[in-house]
């Protein structure tokens, strides 16, 4: 028999053995992320010695590294970072409110949504700048809000949700497929932005409103990262621990949806970056504490290296989504499968 | 004063255009194991829900010592009175101990960090549910009943006055509803917990009942002592069954015997 004492323990024991593998993963996706930034700085068409790198960084000037670094990699590099981590963060918040990796707000039509009214602002408006922002984050809102009513019958059901919201995506990839075609002049990289997500010509002066975003909104998803959890053992299971359900979850859909709307409006809908966060961090850490951090972190290093693979490491160049695209189609088709196996509603 | 009084007068609750309660009045008494029995949709979950607060109630209160519960913020009522719903979420992967632990939500704010005094009462929970020996051991590795017994821990940590459960012991085979009815009645005892339950099973609601509460159509049709509830006649009203009763001669409460229309050899003796 064992005793209380002996119990209590125990429990220390190994929570603090769950605290230090998510403290130690923590570290290696931070450690994998810095690897990745420093080599996108120094590698790409030519090389840049680390040293050289670092001069640029300190604002020196450097013949022959300054506009390589200064004006192509480092704006590249520092969008991949926040689009990333906004999307990871983003994605794996709604998966975790609605309990379904179906849920992802690339999947369920938010994406599209923001996408849809950056596109309409550049083409038809001819808008630039924090408008189009402005525009994809209460649109994407919109949509949300959208699917949330279409989907309402006595409460909102995930799986409802997910099926409305594909339906919804689906006229929104049109809609933007449409403006793009009567776009006319429009080059063709420009186009893919909006249609797979790209960081393409990039610039430095996009960062600020995006780490803004992400430093409130992403704070305001952080602060009810606990009552996720609660929400993870079901609905009523964390009403009864005390978690105002229906605030908590609008809390997180709407800084879920800005932050996410943020840098859809400057990168495009980087295709499934926000679906595969969520899963990819939980395979990594496992059940300890929440998912949100590495989520934001995995997010980042998937637009980092997808964007240097579709860079450098393939015949021709491609952008960002289509790497990224190229991944999450066949998980999505997996959590289909497996899904249909185990006869699980989605 | 803290006396937890669980009180509810005249409430009357739904889902959409559907009203399930109309009207009960129900006075849980403090220290005590109630057990509410009822045919299919005659409103008891719907009691249990409203009663702590998933579902707000079309009229009437629910009052606990005296305040009512739909004006209490929702982490004080839930240090108070605890809910174990009837099929609660484990999430892909989670451990006991983990599991056991998120019982204790509402002692935490957004911020607070964990401390020696929650560790105590996980392992406390773990102890009283003779869980903590599956304390390393993923959810889906787990039987039916250490699955519900580590449910019902998850509840304890939450340290409560007051449990409420929805259907305890339904999917498991009846050693296991002996032994989590057997685990509630101990909690019961020792602690002090007032137990409120929800279950199917007449004759185990009987045996386990201070107090036995029967609900028809949404109001609450009869309660009191298991013996003077469960009796034919009332079995008759609520159910529509025809039935005998007699006496358990190992706990001497009331059994419950259905009368169908078949397999009879001294029904029309009677």
């Amino acid at each position: 028999m064992t005793t209380l004492s002996s119990t209590t323990g125990s429990i220390v024991g190994s929570r603090r053995h769950r605290a230090r593998r998510r403290h130690v993963v923590i570290a290696v996706l931070l450690i994998l992320l810095a690897a990745f930034f420093a080599l996108t700085l120094s590698l790409g068409q030519s090389f840049t010695p680390p040293g050289e790198v670092i001069r640029v960084l300190l604002g020196e000037q450097v013949p022959g590294a300054s506009f390589t670094v200064e004006q192509l990699r480092l704006p590249r590099a520092v969008l991949s970072v926040l689009a990333g981590l906004s999307f990871g963060l983003g994605g794996a918040a709604f998966q975790i409110m609605l309990r379904n990796p179906l849920a992802s707000p690339d999947i369920i039509g938010i994406n599209w949504g923001a996408s849809a009214a950056a596109v309409f602002a550049i083409v038809v408006l001819s808008l630039k700048g924090p408008a189009v922002s402005i525009l994809a984050v209460t649109s994407g809102l919109g949509v949300a809000l959208l699917i949330y009513v279409l989907s309402f019958r006595n409460g909102v059901a995930g799986t409802r949700l997910i099926l409305v919201g594909i339906g919804v995506s689906a006229m929104l990839e049109s809609f933007i497929a449409y403006i793009l075609s009567n776009a006319p002049a429009w080059n063709l990289q420009e186009a893919m932005r909006w249609l797979t997500g790209s960081v393409n010509g990039a610039q430095l002066d996009q960062a600020p409103p995006l780490l803004l975003a992400l430093a409130v909104l992403g704070g305001l998803l952080l602060s009810q990262a606990r009552n996720l959890e609660a929400l993870r053992l079901g609905d009523d299971t964390a009403a009864a621990l005390g978690v105002g359900v229906a605030r908590t979850r609008i809390i997180v859909i709407v800084s879920a949806v800005g932050v996410i709307a943020f840098a859809t409006a400057v990168t495009g809908p980087i295709a499934f970056v926000a679906f595969l966060s969520g899963p990819i961090a939980a395979r990594t850490i496992g059940n300890n504490g929440s998912l949100l951090i590495p989520a934001a972190l995995v997010g980042a290093l998937l637009v980092l290296a997808g964007d240097y693979c579709g860079q450098f490491l393939l015949p021709s160049r491609y952008p960002v989504g289509v790497i990224t695209g190229a991944l999450g189609a066949p998980y999505l088709i997996f959590l289909i499968v497996r899904a249909n196996r185990s006869g699980a509603s989605l | 004063m803290i006396t937890n009084s669980l009180v509810a007068s005249q409430l009357s609750a739904g889902y959409g255009d559907n009203i399930i309660l109309d009207g009960l009045d129900l006075a849980v008494p403090p220290g005590k194991i109630t057990t509410i029995v009822g045919a299919n949709a005659s409103g008891k979950s719907t009691l249990l829900r409203t009663m702590s607060r998933l579902i707000s109630p079309r009229h009437g209160h629910v009052l606990l010592d005296g305040k009512s519960i739909h004006r209490t913020p929702s982490r004080e009522l839930a240090r108070r009175l605890g809910l174990l719903p009837q099929s609660p979420i484990a999430p892909e992967g989670i451990v006991v101990a983990d599991l056991v632990s998120r019982g204790r939500h509402p002692h935490h704010g957004t911020f607070s960090r964990w401390t020696a005094k929650d560790d105590e009462a996980v392992a406390a929970a773990l102890t009283a549910t003779k869980t903590a020996e599956l304390a390393e051991r993923p959810m889906e590795e787990l039987s039916g009943g250490q699955r519900q017994r580590v449910w019902i821990a998850m509840a304890l940590a939450q340290q409560t006055e007051i449990l409420l459960l929805d259907e305890p012991t339904t999917f498991l085979d009846i050693s296991h509803q002996v032994e989590v009815l057997d685990l509630l009645t101990d909690l019961n005892r020792t602690r002090g917990t007032t137990i409120v339950m929800v279950l199917h099973d007449l004759n185990l609601a009987a045996r386990y009942a201070d107090y036995l509460v029967a609900m028809a159509e949404g109001r609450l049709h009869v309660s009191g002592k298991p013996e003077d509830v469960l009796t034919e006649e009332n079995v008759r009203q609520v159910f529509g069954l025809e039935s005998r009763i007699i006496t358990d001669p190992t706990s001497d409460r009331p059994i419950m015997l259905p009368i169908g229309r078949h397999r009879m050899t001294t029904g029309q003796a009677r």
